[in-house]
């Protein structure tokens, strides 16, 4: 009886083997002459993000994308790029990197895509690159400064916008050694590359012994009681913070119960003042004094054309969103999209996309130049040092400039340019 | 009346090649993403079978069957990273699983009713703290990355994928439902039914109790396993709380106890959150109202349907279908099977 039961069970796996070996052969040889784009028609072109408009990360961070589609729609509305308009679809996936997994396969295979534009994340977006790779979708101007988006020869379809964490860390750490010696410095990071990164640029500059003491958080424990804490008990004068907006609120409001009074330095990605203010609330006074870094044009000084044309835009295409860093930088990403799509020409492919992409050239809102080669992936090259004095958030001194490696800091005395008159970008 | 042969292994593996048949031709017809949908579903139903068979055959309630789940995916993802073997990486997430089973099941054996729903939920909840203390093995909520192979051929990635999670699922089934219908199956529903009894029947119950525990441990790891190929990464944001919760919602609105019953909660699980984002879309809100309503509706919705589905067919929906279609004249059950699940709910 056993021995029927097996046979049996032997010939059913050899059958269905054999059919399946036989599926795979009947697939072969599909491949037509000229496949048609994806996501590409004579009046469209689709595009797609993941972004947390929900969870941990969403406080400011999710103004981002429907800043970037009303940028979008400000085109479309002035003939879009060489006739087609771009369709901006935005996928929540909460800081999620399950999520993420879930909503870019969603974007890719299902809504078939013809990029994805600034995925935010860096635990979240390091988990698509594999699957991105494989469907050779050109993955453009990711939402966040890890050093991974810097790979040409592991993942040659993906490319940074914002400076990337080493650099930022280093031009922080360079203004804290040269405006704050002897302090005793330490460090907060997220637990995952973005912290890392950073760290790692700090202590270039400072020396691997250079921090009294440093911690990390994860974004799903909304507690940071012991690492303040422990920089409280270890007398830090400065703390450096690599956070989200959502901790770097958590990580100044506990500073302040624990009546802990250090000098905050918070990342570009955290610091932004209105994001974290209108986390603070009533403790808004805190951030007094705080100080960070920002390469795109301020919201507080409204002479800056930029921000009257991204102000315009918000004002007629996003409901008039309250302006902050998050729509500038929205904006901005879309503004540099715009111009990589012109660059990649009339008959546009994924090919050459990412060759205009690689050719750079690109000119906006930044103070610093791309990076953008074909060796080099990663995106803006400097920052300048912002500071909050009386509730304005805004640059002072010169922008500072350096690489992910051993390099100095040095001073970039380039400027930012100007917009073209209609505010889009020509070819 | 018999259409199927009597013989119970036969009847399941027979009914297992038919549906596994369909299923293969049916990938074949698919866009990419509704096979990977598929495999997601087959995923989630290695693990909802496993549970089905504790909490509805056995009566052990578990909310922690998403760390199990977890259990089996790290394995996966450490072994893929050493090894590259993805039968052996499977085969150790399962046993991975079973063994971590077999610790929960020896206490949860000792623990009744609300005791043994804490126990397991402390293991849920612990899974965020554990790739956070030991961040340099299990990188924090980053997670790892599952390296994989490509697949043979000029075969997509997905429809592979598709093609070993269900191949897997149906494994599983055809395990459980041969499990369900043998001695143990009979030792599992008497224990449910009445412990003292059970036990003045010969029966052990701490021990198939156990037992139970690590058969439905194997199946979730089995689940998370394939889960993590299936995404080519584990975070711990993948095996939160709220998935065990999902999961033990998913048997019920199912249908508690019956193996097609974890195959509507799986296929549940994967299409109600993606109902909810095209009605999301669909319902054209202003963006500030769209971004609130995408992240919870798929909770409302699912707390709804339970609500519902507790209301008008305490079955669940396996339930309900078996009431509207006279399924015992095509699979003759033996009496025992008859007994409605209820009974259990009750006590």
């Amino acid at each position: 009886m056993r021995s029927a039961r097996s046979g049996l069970a032997i010939a059913l796996c050899t059958t269905l083997l054999a059919a399946v070996t036989a599926g795979c052969s009947g697939d072969g040889g599909g491949g037509g002459s000229k496949a048609p784009v994806p996501g590409v028609t004579d009046s469209e072109i689709v595009i797609g993000t993941h972004m947390p408009m929900t969870g941990p990360a969403s406080a400011g961070y999710s103004k981002i994308a429907p800043a970037s589609k009303a940028y979008f729609d400000y085109v479309n509305a002035n003939g879009g790029v060489y006739g087609r308009k771009i369709t901006y679809k935005i996928m929540d996936d909460a800081y999620n990197p399950a999520n993420t997994q879930n909503v870019v396969r969603q974007l890719v295979l299902q809504d078939k895509v013809f990029a994805v534009l600034n995925g935010l994340g860096t635990p979240t977006h390091t988990g698509v690159l594999d699957f991105l790779k494989t469907n050779k979708v050109p993955d453009l101007f990711v939402a966040s400064g890890s050093l991974s988006w810097n790979q040409p020869d592991k993942y040659p379809d993906t490319f940074g916008f914002q400076p990337d964490y080493t650099v930022e860390g280093k031009i922080l750490a360079n203004y804290v050694k040269a405006n704050m010696a002897g302090q005793k410095v330490c460090f907060l990071g997220q637990n995952d590359d973005f912290g890392r990164d950073s760290l790692a640029g700090v202590e270039k500059i400072l020396g691997a012994g250079g921090l009294a003491a440093k911690d990390t958080y994860v974004v799903t424990n909304a507690n940071v009681g012991p690492q303040i804490g422990k920089f409280a008990a270890a007398q830090c004068q400065v703390v450096i913070l690599a956070t989200v907006p959502g901790f770097t609120a958590l990580s100044i409001g506990t500073a302040a119960r624990l009546n802990f009074k250090p000098q905050f330095v918070v990342s570009n990605v955290g610091g932004d003042y209105s994001t974290v203010a209108g986390l603070l609330g009533a403790g808004k006074p805190l951030l007094e004094g705080t100080i960070g870094a920002n390469y795109l044009p301020s919201v507080a000084n409204a002479a800056d054309p930029w921000t009257t044309l991204f102000t315009k835009v918000d004002k007629d295409y996003n409901g008039n969103a309250p302006m902050d860093g998050n729509v500038v930088y929205g904006m901005s990403v879309a503004y540099l999209f715009v111009q990589a799509l012109l660059a990649a020409g009339k008959d546009l492919t994924r090919e050459g996309l990412i060759a205009a992409v690689e050719k750079g050239g690109f000119t906006g809102p930044g103070l610093a130049p791309f990076r953008f080669s074909k060796a080099d992936h990663s995106g803006y090259g400097g920052l300048r040092m912002v500071k909050t004095t009386g509730g304005v958030q805004d640059y002072f001194g010169p922008t500072y400039q350096t690489d992910d490696g051993d390099g100095a800091v040095t001073e970039y005395s380039g400027a930012a340019g100007t917009p073209p008159a209609n505010g889009i970008p020509s070819a | 009346m018999r259409v199927l042969p009597g013989n119970t292994l036969l009847r399941h593996l027979l009914i297992a090649a038919a549906g596994g048949a369909a299923l293969w031709a049916l990938t074949y017809q698919l866009e990419l993403y509704r096979d990977y949908q598929l495999a997601t579903a087959a995923a989630y139903l290695c693990a909802t079978a496993g549970l089905t068979v504790l909490t509805g055959l056995n009566g052990q309630l578990s909310l922690g069957h998403g760390a199990l789940m977890a259990v089996g995916a790290y394995t996966v993802a450490l072994s893929q990273d050493k090894w590259g073997i993805l039968s052996l990486s499977l085969a150790l997430g399962v046993l991975a699983a079973l063994a971590a089973g077999l610790v929960i099941g020896l206490a949860a054996a000792r623990l009744r009713g609300p005791y043994l729903a804490g126990v397991t939920l402390a293991v849920a909840v612990a899974v965020p703290a554990v790739t956070t203390t030991w961040s340099s093995v299990f990188n924090s909520d980053q997670g790892l990355p599952v390296a994989l192979d490509p697949p043979p051929g000029t075969l997509a990635l997905e429809q592979w994928q598709a093609w070993l999670a269900v191949g897997c699922a149906l494994g599983v089934l055809v395990l459980l439902a041969n499990l369900t219908r043998s001695r143990f199956g009979r030792d599992f529903r008497a224990v449910r039914d009445d412990e003292t009894a059970a036990r003045l029947a010969g029966i052990d119950v701490a021990r198939t109790q156990v037992l139970a525990f690590v058969v439905s441990a194997a199946g979730a790891g089995l689940g998370g396993g394939l889960l993590a190929v299936l995404t080519q990464s584990v975070s711990p944001g993948a095996y939160a709380l709220s998935l065990s919760l999902y999961l033990l919602m998913a048997v019920v609105v199912g249908g508690l106890g019956s193996l097609a019953g974890a195959v509507w909660g799986a296929l549940l699980l994967v299409f109600l959150p993606d109902l909810t984002h095209q009605l999301t879309v669909g319902l054209a809100l202003s963006p500030g109202a769209a971004q609130r309503v995408e992240g919870n509706l798929p909770l409302a919705v699912f707390g709804l349907t339970l609500v519902i589905v507790m209301i008008a067919a305490p079955g669940g929906l396996q339930g309900l279908l078996r009431k509207l279609v006279p399924f015992r004249t095509i699979t003759p059950l033996p009496k025992s099977e008859e007994r409605p699940v209820s009974d259990a709910q009750r006590t």
